[in-house]
């Protein structure tokens, strides 16, 4: 039984990865990491991790995969990408080598790592079962690591000033970023379109 | 056929290697984030079942703050690309290549 839980939705990750890295469009690309990140829920679940499981989907399928769709229609970035061309020549083949050498030595060093010398059964937080796992998880962090856990409340909070900072209009037209390629000349005020409301 | 911890290290470590190929292949600023998110899912992975290997918390604790990191990452990521895009429709990172405004 829990190798089939475990084979079909590791086939449900597996086929949500591959579709983020074909997707042309990124509208579908997000809904490939959506149907992703539920197969690893439903891992965590296998696991017994069943706090884990709930605030995977609603963080990452309710929080962050909505707020990619949401910079997607805001910005109207939704055109299809077209992935026949490839803009640096041996990116795609390098690509291919780097990935696998990745695989091999997350692999070799993972499997290793079972039973091997970092194999020592810990004491100090036992595992419960799923019935109590969101009880034992809460007694950690907020006794254990508490102090962990305010320094992500104030990370949390430099992030939202952050983005509120980034995206904040200012004041008067919008220059456009500058090219690399661009001579220095190209970069008049003449040229400059008004793509900003203004203040 | 028993499920072991073996399973889950290699889903996860091919999880990751889908997320960096993506990284390394895709141009679109968005779909690379994904990429981010998947590899992040990968690590996520492989800490719980680790974890469930060794009868300990700590790995489950480790998921908490990646969620966290993750979240604060997308939030100031996504502000980035809004800012870029409302400048330069349609960049990719290719053509983002200077580093001032």
């Amino acid at each position: 039984m829990d190798a089939a839980v475990f084979i079909v939705s590791a086939v449900i990750v597996l086929s949500g990865a591959f579709g983020v890295l074909l997707a042309r469009n990124p509208v579908h690309a997000a809904l490939f990491l959506v149907q992703s990140v539920f197969g690893v829920a439903v891992l965590f679940l296998l696991l017994d991790a069943t706090f884990l499981a709930a605030v995977q989907v609603i963080v990452y399928a309710g929080a962050i995969v909505i707020l990619f769709l949401f910079v997607i229609m805001l910005l109207g970035v939704d055109r299809a990408e077209d992935l026949d061309v490839e803009p640096i020549a041996g990116q795609r083949p390098l690509a291919v080598v780097i990935g696998a050498g990745i695989l091999g030595t997350t692999l070799s060093a993972l499997l290793v790592a079972v039973g091997g010398p970092t194999g020592a059964p810990a004491t100090n937080a036992p595992l419960g079962d799923a019935g109590d796992n969101a009880q034992r998880l809460g007694e950690a962090l907020f006794t254990d690591h508490v102090f962990a856990v305010e320094l992500t409340a104030l990370l949390l909070t430099v992030a939202v000033v952050g983005a509120v900072v980034l995206v904040r209009r200012l004041a008067g037209p919008l220059q456009p970023l500058p090219v690399a390629a661009a001579a220095p000349e190209t970069q008049g005020e003449a040229d400059t379109p008004d793509e900003g409301e203004g203040a | 056929m028993d499920v072991t911890v073996a399973w889950y290290l290699t889903l996860g470590a091919v999880l990751f290697t889908l997320g960096a190929v993506g990284l390394l292949v895709r141009r679109n600023p968005l779909v690379m984030f994904m990429c981010v998110e998947l590899m992040l899912n990968a690590v996520n992975l492989t800490f719980v079942s680790l974890g469930d290997a060794l009868g300990d918390l700590g790995g489950q604790v480790s998921v908490f703050f990646v969620l966290v990191v993750a979240a604060a990452e997308v939030v100031v990521g996504l502000g980035i690309i809004v800012a870029i895009m409302r400048r330069r429709s349609g960049a990719t990172v290719d053509d983002l290549s200077v580093l001032r405004g």
